[in-house]
């Protein structure tokens, strides 16, 4: 009988009430993975935990911090935060939410099958001081930690030993964990279906703690992935959503000229750049032997000045892109505009900086692109090939799925590579220290630089905001004029609502549903 | 007839393990599931180490064995994206895909089938042209192109039918069907005049040949001669004469309306095998792969096996060649 769930919620949404619900009906390119809060650290997934459930602080539309199940904190010490919870909240199966849940939801999303343990890895420990407070203790100070746990979503720990959930699944174990389909949150909306890639239904819970300050009329929530951009498009004009999340950039002038949709767009904290591996010693994809051409700045800084990051940003992204000038993208903090500046398309000078440095006639390289992870990145790739030719760079171009490229990159073993990197933390440090830092997976420049390096590290500890501000402006110029990557565009979202329909948008691309309203 | 049919087994045995040897293989080349299945802030000794849990590190030898020593046994493990044991998704999404495949046979065969016999015996009228050159729409248009152009036509422009998805469903036992509601009778009709299409239109066709040589074979012209009427000229001997290989070619088409179902699937978004199998390539989630392929081999083994058995039964010369043999 493990189907009667199912059966019946079927049977409920077939006999759908009479009264007008305030149905919000969304769409996207890809479904969660998992309902289990700790166990992935994926957008789509983390939209549908932070539907169903609260952090200690929770995020408003804008990103601004909001109390969440902490009404409450301060730091007592520059390694220990406390945190006063909110009293009376009850999780959606009615387990009364207490400071237990915090200590062992926080020490859950440590433990090794978790994807959350390495946005927390300062966390030293997490204790329940009384039934109402709590407190976590970091190694090191930890400037942006209140930042990172709004990403830690609270379960209920009874719950979780009811159903053998203390663990986040391992999926090296080769059985599905209760909670990859079930979930048991304090948040807006409970969930009332889960079909994993068919549908998901979510409604109301009118018991939210919310509700006094953010009394939102949406009554349901029913969430289908939609694969096909064109399939997704016809869905939202033929009217059967309310919400598209991912309109192809192709079709948001035809949308919008319906005159039925309302089209909202956002800068998103995201950066899609090159790579240049400037530390090897020779490219491994060059016919150039015993000297690495990246090595030289004057070489990379060619390649930056080849690159017209303009006619990318209005040709290729059809003006769904703001040009780059940085790795730091805007709308994080620490994000500084007059430093994202691109540095200017000038060919001439290009080749005369590559004479300079030995190379009048250019040379060969590889570029390793993806062709199925950022919007348009093949086309962007392949206008790359061309503008590079333009300077005497021959460049071949190995166009791979994701799931090859990425691990390409991992492992260094790239020269030239396209790649894009957004953030968790709202916060600068984590663009830097992921593109910066030399240990960092997903740094293939091999570029060497230790008080950089220094730096780097100094920015995770700092806590006086002054002086960390400073130095995030300092590392960020510094990373930019050693030219070892080639910033092209911080990619603008747009989100397709019907009219009558409002769901704010978010820079991170994951919809707060319980701020959506019907009406005006 | 025993030894043909031993004969038959063993030979599809071993083009089961070849196929899942080869569909092996290829999984060499989809890439790392582990950058997919960990968040971007992850560590190298964490990716690392949920590599060698999962087995990855190993021989392509030893996953091999592993695979197939727990395929032997319905175990085909877990799927790497939804963290859910694969043979349950599969059993999950096997009513979709099959109610769809039904639905455009059904489509493909009787259209095909009616329309292949009207223009062989009236091969002159105009509605005989007409509908082959409208056929050949059928044979050149590529599939996700017809659906979207059907999506366009009758979910957008006139708001007749869904656009994508499956309906309500209803569950009999472990099956679900969208047969039972309207919604999903709708639903079902743009996928499988979709995915039908073509295989319509080669009925078509292939009814349409064969009619005509039979029409114009020597006993077709005794028997007019003998004052048969038409009707029974057409269907008890020129309609049963041409059925030999176009049962032949539809049981083999039925197994490619189950591989083509990948696109059409895509297009509809709907929840069946197809879908799921695209969905774990982009992601190279090899367990999904791996038993998809698996299956879709069978069909196809399983397919030609009773097609063979079919024609020995239907064409009593091939029994009389099996009892020499």
């Amino acid at each position: 009988m493990k189907y009667l769930p199912i059966i019946l919620a079927a049977v409920l949404l077939l006999a759908a009430p009479a009264r007008a619900e305030n149905v919000l009906r969304w769409a996207s390119q890809g479904d969660a993975f998992t309902m289990d809060p700790h166990a992935q650290n994926e957008g789509q997934t983390r939209t549908f935990a932070q539907t169903v459930a609260d952090a200690l602080i929770n995020r408003k539309p804008d990103l601004s911090k909001v109390p969440g199940l902490a009404m409450s904190w301060n730091m007592t010490s520059p390694t220990t935060w406390e945190f006063k919870l909110r009293p009376g909240v009850k999780f959606h199966e009615g387990q009364a939410f207490t400071a237990d849940d915090v200590v062992f939801s926080f020490k859950r999303a440590l433990m090794p099958t978790s994807d959350m343990k390495d946005l927390i890895a300062s966390v030293a420990d997490v204790i329940a001081v009384d039934p109402m407070t709590v407190r976590i203790t970091t190694k090191t100070p930890d400037p942006i930690l209140i930042d990172e746990i709004t990403n830690i979503f609270i379960m209920s720990k009874s719950w979780a030993e009811q159903h053998q959930v203390t663990v986040p699944p391992d999926m090296a174990s080769g059985k599905e964990s209760y909670s990859s389909r079930h979930v048991n949150g304090t948040g807006p909306f409970k969930l009332e279906l889960r079909e994993p890639d068919v549908r998901t239904v979510m409604v109301k819970n009118p018991d939210w703690w919310g509700l006094k300050e953010n009394p939102h009329n949406v009554d349901r929530i029913i969430y289908t992935a939609i694969r096909n951009p064109a399939t997704r498009v016809a869905a939202l004009l033929s009217g059967e959503l309310e919400f598209l999340l991912d309109p192809p950039v192709q079709d948001i002038a035809r949308i919008e000229a319906s005159g039925q949709f309302t089209i909202q767009r956002t800068p998103s904290p995201w950066t899609i750049f090159l790579g240049m591996n400037a530390g090897g010693k020779e490219l491994t994809s060059s016919s150039v032997k015993g000297k690495n051409p990246f090595a030289d700045i004057r070489v990379r800084k060619a390649v930056n000045m080849a690159i017209d990051v303009n006619a990318i940003s209005q040709r290729i992204m059809r003006g769904f892109a703001q040009p780059a000038g940085q790795l730091v993208p805007p709308g994080v903090h620490g994000y500084d505009a007059t430093i994202d500046k691109p540095l200017g398309f000038d060919a001439d000078a290009a080749k005369k900086l590559l004479t300079e440095a030995g190379y009048p006639n250019g040379f060969d390289v590889r570029l390793d692109c993806p062709n199925d992870r950022y919007l348009n990145d093949e086309p962007m790739c392949q206008a790359i090939v061309g503008m590079l030719a333009r300077v005497g760079i021959k460049v071949t171009l190995d166009l791979k799925p994701r799931t090859i490229h990425f691990p390409k990159v991992q492992n260094k073993q790239t020269d030239f590579y396209l790649f894009g990197w957004g953030t968790d933390t709202t916060d600068a440090h984590n663009h830097l220290y992921f593109l910066g830092a030399p240990n960092s997976v997903w740094n293939a420049t091999a570029y060497k630089d230790a008080a950089l390096f220094a730096d780097i590290d100094k920015i995770a500890v700092e806590i006086d905001t002054a002086k960390r501000d400073a130095l995030i402006k300092d590392v960020s110029l510094r990373l930019r004029d050693a030219y070892t990557y080639v910033p092209l565009q911080h990619p603008i979202i747009a989100w397709a609502t019907k009219k009558g329909v409002d769901v704010p948008i978010v820079l991170d691309n994951l919809p707060h549903f319980a701020y959506a309203r019907f009406g005006n | 007839m025993a030894g043909h049919l031993l004969r038959r087994l063993i030979q599809a045995a071993a083009v089961m393990v070849l196929a899942a040897l080869v569909s092996f293989l290829l999984f060499n080349y989809v890439g790392d599931p582990v950058s997919s299945m960990l968040g971007q802030e992850a560590s190298r000794e964490n990716r690392e180490e949920l590599r060698e849990r999962l087995g990855l590190n190993d021989s392509f030898v030893v996953q091999f064995a592993r695979f197939a020593g727990h395929a032997v046994q319905g175990d085909f493990g877990i799927s790497y994206r939804l963290q859910r044991p694969v043979a349950e998704l599969i059993a999950e999404r096997l009513p979709a895909t099959v109610e769809l495949v039904l639905a455009s046979a059904l489509f493909a065969v009787s259209l095909g089938v009616g329309l292949g016999i009207f223009t062989a015996i009236r091969r002159d009228t105009w509605i005989s042209r007409a509908v082959l050159a409208v056929s050949l729409v059928g044979v050149s248009l590529p599939t996700f192109v017809i659906g979207i152009g059907l999506i366009y036509l009758f979910a957008v422009t006139l708001g007749w039918l869904p656009s994508f998805g499956r309906g309500d469903v209803v569950h009999i036992g472990w099956w679900t069907t969208s047969f039972l509601t309207s919604s999903g009778l709708k639903a079902v009709i743009l996928p499988a005049v979709t995915l039908g299409l073509f295989q319509m239109t080669f009925i078509l066709r292939l009814v349409r040949a064969e009619m005509l040589e039979v029409l114009g074979a020597d006993y077709i012209r005794t028997a007019r001669a003998m004052g048969l009427t038409e009707r029974m000229i057409n269907t008890k001997y020129a309609l049963r004469n041409a059925a030999l290989p176009v049962i032949t070619i539809i049981g083999l088409k039925l197994g490619e309306l189950i591989a083509f179902s990948i696109v059409t699937e895509t297009v509809f978004q709907w929840p069946g095998m197809g879908l799921l199998f695209i969905q774990a390539v982009s992601f190279a989630d090899i367990p999904i792969m791996a038993a998809y392929l698996f299956m879709v081999a069978f069909v196809f083994v399983a397919i030609n096996v009773l097609v063979d058995l079919l024609y020995v039964a239907l064409d009593p010369r091939l029994r009389g060649q099996e009892t020499a043999a």
